[in-house]
C-alpha cells in the first residue's frame, strides 16, 4: 500500500443509459495535492467526480479511497468511507430549511457527541475560514450564489475531511470572488493538508491552484493529457489540450465534435 | 425608417429555365412569412437549370432572412442546383455562411408512430408500472423500518422539522377542511331531506348525515385536501431539494433521506389526517343542523339523534381511517418527491403524480376498509 496515493481510479467504465461517458480510465491522487478534472462541457467531469463519491454506480472499474473501494463497501465500511470526504456541489446545495450554522452544525450533530455550544462554535470557526462568520444566521436563500459556494466547503469541511471534492468551484462567479475562492483553496490546502479534486474549465484558476491535472475527451471518452498545466501546456503533443491552454477556438466542424 | 421602406420585396423571373430571385428591403420575422410562401411556390413550380438571388438591396438580413436564403439553397441542391448568391452585402455573406450546409445536414425528421412501436410502449409502460409498484413496496418497507427506528430511539426524531411540518400540514388547513366539511354536511343533509321528507322522515337525516360524515366523507375528504394540499407540497419539496442536488448531499453525508425527510413528513401527516377530520366531521354536523333548524327541528332534536345514531366504533373506525389515509398520502409524496427527475418541469410532474397516486390509494383503501368493517361488523 503506498502512503502517498489516497484516490485510485481503476479502469473507470461509466455510462448514462446507453450512452458512453467514460471509457476504462485510470489515474491516481496523491495525498495533499491539488488535484484537478479538465475538459470542455460534457465531457463527462461531473459524472466522474459523482462516481468518486459514490453517488453513481460505474458499469465497470473501481475507485478507491485509502485502498477502501467506493463501489462495493457498505455498512460500516461506507460509513467510514464517507467521513473521509466532503462535496462541495455545483450549486451549493445548502439545505433550504436551515440558516448556514444549522447547515454545518448538521454534520456534527449526527456524528459526533459534541455538545451544542462546542458544535455551534466548530461551526462558527469553519464559516470564519470561509469569510461568513457574520451570515451565520442567514438562511441560504437570502445570499448570494459565491457566498453559498463558500457556505458549502465550510460544510463540508464539517467533520474535518481528508479530501474535499469540489464540483466547479468558480464557475458563475465574478473573476474577483473567484479568485478569492481560489485563494481559499490553496490555504485550506497548506494550513490543513486536506487532497482537493477540483472539477473545473476556469483556466485562470486551473493554473494558480492546480498541482496536477487530468484532461478528459467528449470523442474518445478517455483522458488525453495528466500532468502538471504549464508542463502541459509547453509538451503536449494533443492539438486540442493545447488549443485549450491557450484559449484558442477550433474550427467550427471541430468545436462541435469536442464540445 | 416608414413601415412602406420596411417591405421586403422578392421578383422571381425565370428565362430559359434559370430561375432568378430578386430580393429587396428588410428581411426580418415579420416580413419574411410573405417571401417565403412565394419563394416556395416558385421552387416548387418551375423545372430549373440553375437558380440566381440577387441581394444587393437587401437592407436588413436576421435569422428569418438567412433561413430564407438557405432554404432557397437546399431546395435548390436537392434538385442537384448550386444557388448563385450575387450582390449580397459582405455581414450578409458571412452570416450565411456561419450555416454550412453540411452542419444543418442532420435537421432531425420526425418519426411517425408505427403499430410495432405502439406494442413495444405499452409494453414498456406496463414493466416501468410494475417497476413502479415494486419502488413503492420497497420504499414502504423502508418507511416502516424508519417509525419502528425512531420508536425505539425516539431521539433520533428532528423535532424541530417535525413541528415546522406539522403546522404547514395540520392547523393551516383548517379553514379550507372546516368550510369544505360544512358544505358538504349541508348539502347531503339537504337532498337527504328532500327524499326522506316524501316518508316524512325528516328526522332521519340526523341520522344518515351523521354516519356518512363520520364514517365515510370526513375522512375521505380531509384525505383529498390533505392530498391537494400536503402530499404535493412533499413531492415538489423534496423533489426541488433532488434538482438542487441536497439529496446528494445527503446521501454523501452519510444522511439517510428517508430518516431525515420523509419519516418527519409520515409522522406529521398520519396524525394531522385525524385530527383534520374530526374537525371536518364537526363542521360537516354544523351543516345538517342548518338544514334541520331551516326544516324547523330543534337543535337538541337533532343532536340528540346524532348521538344515539353514532356509536364509538363508527368514530373509531373513520379516524383510523384517516390515519391509514394520512400515511399512504405522506408516503406517495414523499416517494414522488425522491424519483424526481431533472429540472423543474420535473418537480411539477412529481407533484402531479403525488396526486394522483395518493387519491388514487385513498379510495383504493377505503374500498378495502369497507369490506373489512363490513366482515367486522364494525
Amino acid at each position: 500500500m503506498n502512503n502517498d496515493i489516497i484516490i485510485t481510479v481503476e479502469e473507470l467504465t461509466a455510462c448514462y443509459g446507453e450512452r458512453l461517458v467514460l471509457d476504462s480510465i485510470s489515474f491516481e491522487v496523491n495525498r495533499g495535492e491539488i488535484f484537478v478534472i479538465l475538459g470542455g462541457s460534457g465531457c463527462g467531469k461531473s459524472t466522474l467526480m459523482k462516481h468518486m463519491i459514490g453517488l453513481y454506480k460505474p458499469v465497470a472499474g473501481d475507485i478507491r479511497i485509502d485502498e477502501v473501494s467506493v463501489v462495493a463497501s457498505v455498512g460500516a465500511d461506507r460509513d467510514a468511507l464517507i467521513r473521509k470526504f466532503g462535496v462541495m456541489y455545483q450549486s451549493g446545495a445548502l439545505f433550504g430549511s436551515m440558516t448556514l450554522l444549522e447547515n454545518i452544525c448538521l454534520p456534527l450533530e449526527e456524528f459526533t457527541d459534541l455538545s451544542e455550544e462546542a458544535r455551534e462554535l466548530i461551526a462558527c470557526m469553519k464559516l470564519g475560514l470561509v469569510g461568513l462568520a457574520e451570515f451565520a444566521h442567514h438562511m441560504p436563500s437570502e445570499i448570494s450564489g459565491g457566498m453559498k459556494k463558500r457556505a458549502a466547503i465550510a460544510r463540508a469541511m464539517a467533520l474535518d475531511p481528508e479530501i474535499l471534492f469540489l464540483d466547479e468551484p468558480s464557475a458563475g462567479l465574478d473573476p474577483v470572488t473567484a479568485a478569492d475562492l481560489d485563494e481559499l483553496i490553496i490555504q485550506l490546502s497548506r494550513s490543513l493538508g486536506i487532497t482537493f479534486v477540483i472539477v473545473t474549465h476556469e483556466l485562470p484558476s486551473i493554473y494558480k491552484v492546480a498541482d496536477r491535472i487530468i484532461m478528459l475527451d467528449a470523442k474518445t471518452k478517455k483522458i488525453i493529457a495528466e500532468g502538471k498545466p504549464e508542463e502541459l501546456k509547453e509538451t503536449t503533443e494533443n492539438e486540442w489540450v493545447r488549443d485549450f491552454f491557450n484559449r484558442k477556438g477550433t474550427s467550427a466542424g471541430k468545436g462541435v465534435e469536442n464540445g | 425608417m416608414s413601415p412602406l421602406q420596411n417591405r421586403a420585396h422578392c421578383e422571381e423571373s425565370v428565362l430559359d429555365g434559370a430561375l432568378r430571385f430578386k430580393i429587396s428591403g428588410h428581411l426580418d420575422a415579420q416580413s419574411v412569412p410573405e417571401l417565403w410562401s412565394e419563394v416556395h411556390h416558385a421552387l416548387k413550380a418551375k423545372t430549373m437549370a440553375s437558380v440566381t438571388v440577387e441581394g444587393s438591396a437587401i437592407s436588413y438580413c436576421d435569422g428569418a432572412g438567412i433561413a430564407l436564403l438557405v432554404y432557397i439553397r437546399r431546395t435548390a441542391r436537392d434538385a442537384g442546383i448550386v444557388v448563385d448568391f450575387h450582390g449580397l452585402e459582405a455581414d450578409i455573406a458571412d452570416l450565411l455562411a456561419l450555416f454550412p450546409e453540411e452542419t444543418l445536414a442532420s435537421v432531425p425528421v420526425a418519426k411517425l408512430p408505427s403499430w410495432s412501436d405502439l406494442v413495444g410502449r405499452i409494453g414498456k409502460s406496463f414493466s416501468e408500472g410494475l417497476v413502479g409498484i415494486g419502488e413503492q413496496i420497497v420504499f414502504l418497507g423502508e418507511v416502516m423500518a424508519g417509525l419502528f427506528r425512531i420508536i425505539r430511539h425516539p431521539s433520533q426524531l428532528r423535532f424541530k422539522d417535525l413541528m415546522v411540518i406539522v403546522e404547514a400540514s395540520g392547523p393551516r388547513a383548517l379553514p379550507i377542511v372546516g368550510m369544505l366539511g360544512f358544505l358538504i354536511g349541508l348539502i347531503i343533509a339537504f337532498q337527504g331531506a328532500i327524499l326522506m321528507k316524501q316518508f316524512g322522515a325528516e328526522i332521519y337525516v340526523a341520522d344518515s348525515s351523521g354516519l356518512l360524515m363520520a364514517r365515510e366523507l370526513g375522512p375521505l375528504i380531509t384525505a383529498i385536501i390533505v392530498a391537494g394540499r400536503t402530499g404535493s407540497a412533499f413531492a415538489a419539496e423534496i423533489g426541488t431539494m433532488k434538482v438542487n442536488e441536497e439529496l446528494d448531499a445527503f446521501s454523501t453525508m452519510g444522511l439517510d433521506p428517508v430518516r431525515f425527510l420523509v419519516i418527519p413528513r409520515v409522522i406529521a401527516a398520519s396524525f394531522m389526517t385525524p385530527l383534520l377530520t374530526v374537525f371536518a366531521i364537526l363542521f360537516g354536523l354544523a351543516g345538517g343542523a342548518v338544514v334541520m333548524l331551516g326544516m324547523g327541528y330543534p337543535l337538541v332534536t337533532y343532536v340528540n339523534r346524532v348521538i344515539a345514531a353514532l356509536s364509538p366504533a363508527d368514530y373509531v373506525g373513520g379516524l383510523f381511517k384517516a390515519l391509514i389515509f394520512g400515511f399512504l398520502i405522506a408516503a406517495s409524496g414523499c416517494l414522488c418527491g425522491l424519483r424526481t427527475g431533472e429540472g423543474a418541469s420535473a418537480v411539477g410532474h412529481s407533484a402531479t403524480r403525488a396526486v394522483v397516486s395518493s387519491i388514487m390509494l385513498v379510495v383504493l383503501a377505503d374500498g378495502l376498509f369497507a369490506v373489512l368493517f363490513f366482515y367486522l361488523g364494525i
